[in-house]
């Protein structure tokens, strides 16, 4: 058996959807925040198989600046969920719904 | 079975066991320490697809810093309390999530599949990554050359977060000086290591 990058692939996809289940399905904001972690994760994966497949750095290049985007997205993220849950500890998702449309 | 695809076996096996931990423990921190768990696989199939320099910034960005900030935020709000997943708030959407990963997976694997040969298979558009150099050394040299204009565009994008993480740690309003003295030294405290952090 040898691994290929098909194998990479449906690993990632996996990985993704079971970081979107959690997002839809967890209330908690924190653990939605791991959950867009996840799939932030399985799209770098996927991101590096296709460098590796077609031998083009441009593709670790892109990793490089999602995990950049991800570090300043999580500051700007937990500040917000901080900002909420001094406010109202046990906040969940459900209970911040005033930007509902 | 080559020792490729051991260690793809077992680094796939952790991920998805970590991942599916995340989404099933009921503690936070517990969720965070599955995270870690899912960064290491995810870095060692980088090593083992030679993205070396991605391998390590995985383990120090993500595992070194993005989830500590995590827990860090666990520990400061003290939510770190098991949550009843027991109930179902909004009824029928557990099996509704159920049935759309099912769809979910199947329709990216088919076209994981699919794109690996209709990708146009140009290869090595922007350098390519066995030229006898390091992985380092490659990266650097696309990084400050053909997109150097994004690389400082992102120094922009963290100074944008930090002043927006202080902003957000402030307290809104200076109210009343009854519940001043303890808290104000919370939020200093707190501004102060996310601002560290980015």
């Amino acid at each position: 058996m040898q691994v290929d990058e098909t194998w990479y692939l449906v690993l990632s996809a996996m990985l993704f959807t079971i970081g979107a289940c959690g997002l839809l399905v967890r209330r908690n904001p924190l653990v939605m925040f791991m959950c867009v972690e996840l799939m932030l994760n399985a799209v770098n994966l996927t991101f590096v198989t296709f460098s590796n497949v077609l031998n083009d750095v441009a593709g670790q290049v892109v990793v490089f600046f999602v995990l950049v985007v991800a570090a300043a997205e999580v500051v700007v993220g937990l500040g917000i969920i901080v900002a909420i849950l001094r406010r109202r500890p046990n906040a969940t998702a459900d209970d911040v719904s005033m930007l509902r449309g | 079975m080559t020792v490729d695809t051991v260690v793809f076996v077992v680094a796939a096996l952790v991920i998805l066991v970590g991942a599916l931990g995340v989404i099933f423990s009921r503690n936070p921190v517990h969720s965070a320490l599955m995270l870690v768990m899912t960064l290491f696989g995810v870095a060692v199939l980088f090593v083992a697809q030679e993205a070396h320099f991605l391998a390590a910034v995985q383990v120090i960005v993500y595992a070194g810093a993005i989830v500590v900030l995590f827990l860090f935020v666990i520990m400061l709000l003290g939510v770190d309390t098991a949550e009843n997943l027991s109930v179902d708030p909004l009824g029928g959407q557990r099996p509704a999530a159920g049935v759309v990963g099912v769809a979910a997976v199947g329709l990216l694997a088919v076209l994981a599949v699919r794109a690996v040969q209709v990708s146009t298979g140009a290869q090595s558009v922007t350098l390519p990554l066995d030229s006898g150099r390091s992985n380092i050394a490659v990266l650097a040299e696309v990084l400050f050359t053909d997109y150097l204009y994004a690389f400082e565009v992102t120094s922009v994008l963290l100074v944008i977060a930090v002043v927006g993480a202080v902003v957000m740690a402030r307290r809104p309003r200076p109210e009343a000086p009854d519940d001043a003295a303890g808290d104000e030294l919370g939020v200093e405290r707190h501004t102060e290591t996310e601002s560290e952090l980015a």
